[in-house]
C-alpha cells in the first residue's frame, strides 16, 4: 500500500464527519457512500486521462481541506462585494458553498419560475431529485464528479415552466470568504428550462484574495423544445481559489443555448462543458475568454456532441497568458450517427504575453454522420509587432498599446452578450485584468 | 527641423542606407524618389523608429534633438508622423477610440491637457468635414476591411487629426487609382502649412503632379545621388532611374 494521498484522505474524513442535507434517506446515503468509495478507489484525475492531459493535480493532491464552512450561513458579506448588475436584479447568492436566502433576491421572479437551494429541496421534497443524485459511478465520472456526488451539501434547483419568458437575468453569485482553514465546497445544481421558455442567467464567482478554498460544482442544464437559455459566466474567484466545474447541457429540438464566459480569477480553474445537441435543429453558441497572470492555471474543456439532425454549434474562444500562467483549451466536436446536416465549428486563438507562459490548445473533430459541416482552428501566438509599431507610431505608449490589443483580442468573446450593462461590466473587468493599469 | 547626416542603416545585417544626408526646413515638401530597393521605405521606418532597423553611423536630429534616441511614441509626440505604405488592420479596436488614445497620449507626453470625449468628438467632426472623410469608417475597427484607398485616406485623416510637424508619406500612392490618388493628395495639400514639413516617398512621379514638391531627391543604393526641384521628377519620369545613374556614376559609387 502506498501512503494515502492527503487530498483524498481529507475528503474521506470530511465525509465521515459532516452530516449532509438529506442524510438518513436510504437511497441517498447509499449513493453517497458508493460515490465516496469510488472516489477513494479512483483518486484524483491523472494526466493520462485525455481530458486532464495538461492539468496536473500533483500540487492539489498534497493539500487538505476542511469539510465546508460551519459558519457559512451567517458570515457577513459586504454588499459592495456583489457585482453591480446583480444588485438591481434577481439573484441567488451562495457564500462558502451555502445558499443565503438573506442575501438573495428571488421574490420578483415571474410565476412559473421556481428557485430552491439543494439543501432545502433535500429537506422538503427529495424524491424529485432522485434521478439526479441516485447514480452509480460510470465512465463519464472523474474524481471530482464522484466527490461531488458523495459530498454535495447545497446547490441551486432552478426550473422555468413551459412558455414562461423570464425577462430579467437571474444572477447566481458564488462568494468565497476567508475562514480559519481552507475548505472545500461541493455544489450540485439543476437548471430546467421548459418547452418554449426563455431564461437568462449570469453566474458570478467572487472571492477574497486569500481563502484557499476549493469549489467543486456539478450541474445539469436541460433546455427543452424551443426553449432558449442565455448563460453568462463571469469568473473572478479569489487569487488562490481552486474552482472545478462540470456542466452538462442537453438541448432538445429547436432549443438554443447562448454561452459567454469570462474567466479572470482563481489559481486553478477548470470548466468542463459537455453539451449534447440531442434535438433536431438545436443550437449552441459559445464564446469565452480567459486572461491569466502569475501562476494561474485555467482549463476550458468544451465538449460538444451533435445527435440531432441539423444541429448547429459554434464556438469562439480566446486565451491570454502572461507571467508563468498556463492555459488549456480543448474543443471537441463529436457528430454522432444520425446527426445528418449537423454544422459545428470551434475556433480558438491564444496570446502569450511572456516567454514563461504556456497555452495548450487542442481542437478535435470526430464525425460519424453524413452531410456534416465541421470546422476548427487553433493558434497560439504573440502580439503582432507591426500592429504594436503602428499604435506606437501614432503616439500610444508601448504598454498602453499592448493593453489595447489584448483587450481587443478578448472582446470578440463578448460579442453578442446581452444586456448592454452586463457587457459593459465585463468590458471593465477585462480592462482591469490587463497588466499596466494606467490607460 | 530635420537634419540627417551621413546616415547608415542595416536591416537583417544588410546595409541599406549608405551615407544619406538631407535637411528639411519647416514648410518644405521634399520628395524622395528612387528605384525599388534603393532604401526609400527604410528611411521612413528609421525615422519613425521601427524595430529591426539598425543605425550604424550618422545622425538624425529633429528640432535639435537626437531623434534616434527616442521611442516611436516619443517621436510621434515630438511631431513625427509616418503614413504607412501598408496600414495595418487592428480588429476589435474602434477607429475613434484608437484616434483618441493616440491624440491624448501625445498631448499627455507634451504636457497638454487631454481631450474629454465631447471635445474629442467635436474635433473629429471638424476634421471629417475638412478632409471629406467617410464618417462611417470612424465607427469601424481600424482599417479592418477597408479598401486600399480607404486605408490610405485613413492615414491622411489621422495625420490631419494628430497635426504632426513632420509628415512622412511612405508610398502613399501605391495601389491607388487616379481618383483615390487625387483625394489623398488633396488631403495632404490641405495640411500644407509654413510650420509643417513633408517627406513624400514615392516610386512614381504621378503623385507629385498633385502634391507639388519644393525639392526632389533621387535615392539610389542607399544615398541621395541627385537633388533638384519638381522638374527633376518629370525628367525622371521621362528618362527612368537609369538616366540618373549614368549621369552621376562617380557619386553613386563613391
Amino acid at each position: 500500500m502506498t501512503a494515502p494521498v492527503p487530498f483524498v484522505q481529507s475528503m474521506h474524513d470530511a465525509a465521515l464527519q459532516g452530516r449532509l442535507p438529506g442524510s438518513g434517506l436510504a437511497w441517498l446515503d447509499t449513493a453517497r457512500a458508493e460515490a465516496l468509495q469510488a472516489f477513494v478507489a479512483r483518486g484524483l484525475p491523472e494526466q493520462r486521462n485525455e481530458l486532464w492531459k495538461y492539468t496536473s493535480l500533483r500540487a492539489l493532491a498534497q493539500k487538505t481541506y476542511a469539510a465546508g464552512d460551519a459558519q457559512a450561513s451567517s458570515r457577513a458579506v459586504d454588499a459592495a462585494l456583489l457585482p453591480a448588475p446583480a444588485l438591481q436584479e434577481p439573484r441567488a447568492v451562495f457564500v462558502n458553498g451555502v445558499f443565503r436566502a438573506d442575501l438573495s433576491q428571488i421574490d420578483a421572479l415571474p410565476v412559473g419560475v421556481t428557485v430552491q437551494s439543494l439543501a432545502a429541496a433535500l429537506r422538503e421534497a427529495p424524491e424529485p431529485l432522485r434521478f439526479l443524485l441516485d447514480k452509480r459511478a460510470d465512465d463519464d465520472d472523474d474524481g471530482f464528479t464522484l466527490l461531488n456526488r458523495a459530498l454535495a451539501a447545497d446547490g441551486l434547483i432552478l426550473k422555468v415552466a413551459p412558455g414562461v419568458e423570464v425577462r430579467d437575468p437571474l444572477h447566481i453569485v458564488h462568494v468565497g470568504v476567508a475562514t480559519e482553514a481552507a475548505a472545500a465546497f461541493h455544489l450540485r445544481s439543476l437548471v430546467e428550462v421548459g418547452e418554449g421558455a426563455r431564461l437568462r442567467i449570469v453566474e458570478h464567482h467572487l472571492g477574497a484574495a486569500q481563502t484557499g478554498h476549493l469549489t467543486n460544482i456539478v450541474r445539469d442544464f436541460g433546455v427543452h423544445e424551443n426553449a432558449h437559455l442565455d448563460w453568462t459566466v463571469v469568473q473572478q474567484a479569489g487569487a488562490d481559489a481552486t474552482l472545478l466545474r462540470r456542466s452538462k447541457v442537453r438541448l432538445h429540438d429547436d432549443a438554443a443555448l447562448n454561452l459567454h464566459a469570462l474567466e479572470l480569477g482563481g489559481k486553478l480553474v477548470r470548466h468542463e462543458i459537455r453539451a449534447e445537441l440531442a434535438g433536431a435543429r438545436s443550437h449552441l453558441e459559445s464564446r469565452g475568454a480567459f486572461v491569466l497572470h502569475d501562476r494561474q492555471h485555467a482549463d476550458m474543456e468544451v465538449l460538444v456532441t451533435h445527435r440531432g439532425r441539423d444541429s448547429v454549434s459554434n464556438a469562439v474562444w480566446r486565451g491570454v497568458a502572461g507571467d508563468r500562467a498556463r492555459g488549456v483549451v480543448h474543443g471537441r466536436i463529436l457528430v454522432q450517427p444520425g446527426a445528418d446536416g449537423a454544422d459545428g465549428s470551434f475556433y480558438n486563438k491564444n496570446l502569450l504575453l511572456s516567454p514563461d507562459a504556456e497555452i495548450d490548445t487542442r481542437p478535435a473533430l470526430e464525425i460519424y454522420a453524413d452531410e456534416v459541416k465541421a470546422n476548427h482552428g487553433a493558434t497560439v501566438g504573440q502580439l503582432d509587432e507591426n500592429v504594436l509599431f503602428y499604435l506606437r507610431s501614432r503616439g500610444v505608449p508601448l504598454e498602453i498599446a499592448r493593453r489595447i490589443l489584448v483587450r481587443a483580442f478578448c472582446s470578440v468573446a463578448l460579442d453578442g452578450m446581452e444586456p448592454m450593462p452586463l457587457r459593459e461590466h465585463c468590458e471593465v473587468l477585462l480592462a482591469e485584468q490587463l497588466p499596466e493599469a494606467s490607460a | 527641423m530635420l537634419k540627417i547626416e551621413n546616415l547608415h542603416a542595416r536591416v537583417a545585417g544588410k546595409e541599406i542606407l549608405k551615407g544619406l544626408s538631407l535637411e528639411v526646413k519647416p514648410g518644405e515638401v521634399h520628395a524622395i524618389m528612387g528605384p525599388n530597393g534603393a532604401g526609400k521605405s527604410t528611411l521612413g521606418n528609421v525615422l519613425a523608429g521601427r524595430s529591426g532597423y539598425e543605425v550604424t553611423q550618422g545622425s538624425v536630429t529633429f528640432d535639435g534633438r537626437n531623434l534616434l534616441d527616442l521611442e516611436p511614441e516619443a517621436r510621434a509626440a515630438a511631431g513625427v508622423f509616418l503614413a504607412f505604405q501598408y496600414p495595418v488592420e487592428i480588429p476589435g479596436v474602434n477607429n475613434t477610440y484608437f484616434l483618441r488614445a493616440a491624440l491624448n497620449a501625445q498631448r499627455k507626453a507634451r504636457g497638454e491637457a487631454e481631450l474629454d470625449s465631447v471635445q474629442f468628438l467635436k474635433l473629429v467632426r471638424e476634421k471629417v468635414k475638412e478632409m471629406g472623410m467617410t464618417p462611417e469608417l470612424l465607427n469601424r475597427a481600424v482599417n479592418e476591411g477597408f479598401s486600399g484607398g480607404e486605408k490610405k485616406r485613413n492615414e491622411v485623416f489621422q495625420m490631419a487629426l494628430l497635426e504632426p510637424r513632420l509628415a512622412i508619406l511612405d508610398e502613399t500612392d501605391s495601389g491607388l487609382d487616379i481618383d483615390a490618388l487625387k483625394q489623398v493628395a488633396a488631403g495632404v495639400n490641405a495640411l500644407r502649412s509654413p510650420e509643417r514639413a513633408f517627406l513624400v516617398i514615392t516610386h512614381y512621379q504621378r503623385l507629385l503632379d498633385y502634391i507639388v514638391p519644393d525639392f526632389v531627391h533621387v535615392l539610389a543604393d542607399g544615398r541621395i545621388v541627385e537633388s533638384g526641384d519638381a522638374q527633376l521628377a518629370r525628367e525622371l519620369e521621362a528618362h527612368g532611374y537609369a538616366w540618373v545613374r549614368e549621369r552621376t556614376p562617380a557619386e553613386a559609387h563613391a
